[in-house]
C-alpha cells in the first residue's frame, strides 16, 4: 500500500514538473495561449514580396464585395491569401469555412494616405486572429496597433477623427472565434448590383465566384452558384441596393444567430436573398424601443413611410452619439449618399405599405 | 498478509471502485451543477459589489442601505432624475444619484442595468453568451453601444468565462422586476 502511495505521488510529481516545464519554455513565436505571435510590422505578415515594401505578392489576391461596408469614406483595397492547395468549403453560401493559414487584408486610407491595415489570420479550426497595423508617416511600412487600438489617428471631417479599432472591437463585429465578413457567394457574384450604394469598380485582377471555381478554390458549392448567381431578387431597383447595404452594414449583427435581443427581422445575406421584399415589409411600421427625436413617446417605429426621416433606421444611421449610433461603431460619420438613398427607397417604394401597418407590433 | 486480512483488503477494494464508479457513472448526490453554479453566483454578486449600483439605495435607519425589494433592478423608472448640476472647473469630475444607479461625468449620463431575467426590461432574453461578450468587450450585448462607466469594464474583462456563467446564472435566478431603465444620454459635445 505505501509503495502504490509513494508512486501515485511520483506520478503527481512528475507530472507537476512537466507542467512546470512546460509552461516556463514556451514555444518560440507563440503567445502563452498557444495562438502564434503577430507580426510586429506589416511587412512581415506576408503581404508583399520581401524586400519590396508596398508591392503586394502575386499569391496574394485582391478582391471588391459588391456591397461595401461604409468606412466613414475611407478608400479601400482588400486582398486574400489563400495557403496553396487549400480550399474554402461553400457549402453554406454565406458562411465560408476557411483553410486553416488564410489571411485576410484591408488597407484604409484618407486623403490620399494610407492610415491603417487590418489583418485576419485563421489559425486553428476555428480560430481567428484580428489585428490592425498603423502606418507610419513615411508611408513605408506600418506597425502592429497596440490591443487597445489608436484613437484619433486621422481627421475625417472637421472636429472627427477615425480611431485604429481595439481587438475587443474587432472580436465584436468579426465575433469569437471570428470569422470574415465581406467574402462569401453573394458579394462576390458575377451579377453585381449597377446600384450598390458605394458599389466599386471590378477590376480584372480581382477574384471572383468565377475565378474562385475556375482555379479550384472552392468545394461543396452549389452546382448552378454560376448558371444562377446569387443576388437580392427583389421587386425593384431601389429595394435590391437598400437591402444589400443593410446586409453588408447591419446583417452581421441583426441576423438569427441570437447574439443580440434587439426587435429587427434578420438582415443575414441568405435571409436578404431568400425573400427580399418581405424583410423590407417587416420593417415597416415595426415598433422599436429606440426614441426618435420629436416622436411621441412610445410611438417610434424602424421604417415610417409616413414621415421616412422620423424613421429610426434613418435616425440611427444618421446619428453619431456613442448612445444611439448605427452601426455602434467603427465610424464617426454617418454615411450622407445611404441616406439619401434609402431615405428614398421608403419614400417610393414602401410608402403603399403606410395604411396596412398602421398598428404596430409589441414593443421589444 | 492472513487470509482474513486479503479478503478485508479485497472487501475495501470492492467498495472504493464500487463508489468510485457510482460517482462516476450517476448525478452527483450534492447539488447540481445548475444549482452549485447559482450559488457561486450569488457570492461573485456579494464580493464584487454589483448591489451597491444596479440595487436602488434608500435611507434606512442607519443610513443609507440597498432597497432590496428592488434587488439588481437597476434605476428604477419612475426617478426621473433632473439636469445634473454643473460642475465647471470644481475638481469633482461626477455626481451620483442618492440611489446611485444614476451617474453624471464626461460620459454624460448613465443609469445602471436592470439585471434581472425580465425578459422586457431586464437580461431575459439574454443568453450566457450575450453576457460573457458584453463582460468581454464592455460594449452592450457585445457588440452594441459602449458600457458607461461607473461599470468597471476593464476588470470585468479579466473575468474568467467560468465566472461570467456563474454570475449569469444567479441572476437569471432572481425574481423578475419590471423595470425599463432609461436609455443613457450623450454628453453635450456629442449631442
Amino acid at each position: 500500500m505505501r509503495l502504490a502511495l509513494r508512486g501515485i505521488a511520483g506520478t503527481l510529481a512528475l507530472l507537476s514538473l512537466a507542467t512546470a516545464d512546460a509552461t516556463s519554455r514556451r514555444t518560440p513565436g507563440l503567445r502563452a495561449d498557444g495562438d502564434p505571435e503577430l507580426p510586429a510590422r506589416l511587412s512581415e505578415t506576408g503581404l508583399y514580396e520581401p524586400e519590396r515594401p508596398g508591392v503586394v505578392r502575386a499569391e496574394n489576391r485582391a478582391f471588391s464585395p459588391q456591397y461595401p461596408l461604409w468606412s466613414d469614406g475611407a478608400l479601400k483595397r482588400r486582398w486574400i491569401h489563400l495557403p496553396p492547395g487549400t480550399r474554402i468549403d461553400a457549402s453554406r453560401p454565406d458562411d465560408w469555412d476557411f483553410p486553416v493559414g488564410t489571411r485576410f487584408w484591408k488597407q484604409f486610407s484618407f486623403g490620399g494616405r494610407k492610415v491603417e491595415t487590418r489583418m485576419l489570420w485563421k489559425v486553428a479550426k476555428a480560430r481567428w486572429l484580428a489585428a490592425s497595423y498603423a502606418w507610419n508617416d513615411d508611408q513605408t511600412d506600418a506597425v502592429l496597433a497596440p490591443e487597445a487600438g489608436v484613437r484619433g489617428v486621422v481627421e475625417v471631417a472637421p472636429g472627427r477623427r477615425h480611431s485604429i479599432p481595439s481587438r475587443a472591437d474587432c472580436a465584436a463585429c468579426h465575433g469569437t472565434p471570428g470569422r470574415p465578413l465581406g467574402f462569401a457567394a453573394l458579394q462576390l457574384s458575377p451579377d453585381r448590383d449597377p446600384n450598390a450604394i458605394h458599389g466599386e469598380p471590378l477590376s480584372s485582377e480581382m477574384l471572383t465566384l468565377e475565378t474562385l471555381l475556375r482555379e479550384g478554390r472552392l468545394e461543396g458549392a452549389p452546382p448552378t452558384l454560376l448558371s444562377d448567381p446569387p443576388r437580392i431578387r427583389a421587386s425593384s431597383p431601389r429595394t435590391r441596393a437598400a437591402l444589400g447595404y443593410l446586409a453588408a452594414n447591419c446583417g452581421g449583427c441583426h441576423n438569427k444567430s441570437g447574439e443580440i435581443s434587439a426587435n429587427v427581422p434578420s438582415l443575414a445575406y441568405a435571409d436578404v436573398m431568400a425573400g427580399a421584399d418581405a424583410v423590407a415589409e417587416s420593417l415597416v411600421g415595426r415598433a422599436t424601443r429606440f426614441q426618435v427625436p420629436g416622436v411621441p413617446e412610445g410611438a417610434s417605429v424602424v421604417v415610417d413611410p409616413r414621415a421616412p426621416a422620423q424613421s429610426a433606421l434613418l435616425a440611427r444611421m444618421r446619428s453619431r452619439r456613442p448612445s444611439s449610433q448605427m452601426p455602434p461603431l467603427g465610424t464617426v460619420l454617418g454615411d450622407p449618399q445611404a441616406l439619401e438613398a434609402l431615405a428614398e427607397w421608403i419614400d417610393k417604394d414602401l410608402a403603399h405599405q403606410a395604411t396596412a401597418s398602421a398598428a404596430p407590433p409589441p414593443p421589444n | 498478509m492472513t487470509r482474513t486480512g486479503r479478503t478485508t483488503l479485497l472487501a475495501a477494494a470492492a467498495v472504493m471502485t464500487a463508489a468510485i464508479v457510482t460517482e462516476i457513472g450517476a448525478e452527483p448526490k450534492a447539488a447540481p451543477t445548475g444549482a452549485r453554479s447559482v450559488e457561486r453566483g450569488a457570492y461573485l454578486v456579494r464580493i464584487m459589489g454589483c448591489n451597491h449600483c444596479h440595487t436602488p439605495y434608500k435611507m434606512g435607519p442607519n443610513g443609507p442601505e440597498p432597497d432590496m425589494s428592488r434587488q439588481l433592478s437597476g434605476h428604477p423608472a419612475e426617478l426621473a432624475m433632473p439636469k445634473a448640476p454643473a460642475l465647471g472647473d470644481s475638481p469633482w469630475a461626477w455626481i451620483a444619484a442618492g440611489t446611485n444607479t444614476a451617474f453624471a461625468g464626461p460620459w454624460g449620463v448613465s443609469f445602471t442595468a436592470n439585471l434581472t431575467p425580465d425578459p422586457e426590461t431586464g437580461l431575459g432574453k439574454w443568453t450566457p453568451e450575450t453576457f460573457i461578450a458584453t463582460m468581454k468587450t464592455g460594449r452592450h450585448e457585445g457588440k452594441g453601444r459602449p458600457v458607461l462607466p461607473p461599470m468597471p469594464v476593464e476588470n470585468l474583462a479579466h473575468l474568467s468565462d467560468s465566472d461570467i456563467r456563474d454570475l449569469f446564472a444567479y441572476l437569471q435566478s432572481l425574481t423578475p422586476i419590471r423595470n425599463r431603465v432609461p436609455a443613457p444620454v450623450d454628453p453635450p459635445e456629442a449631442q
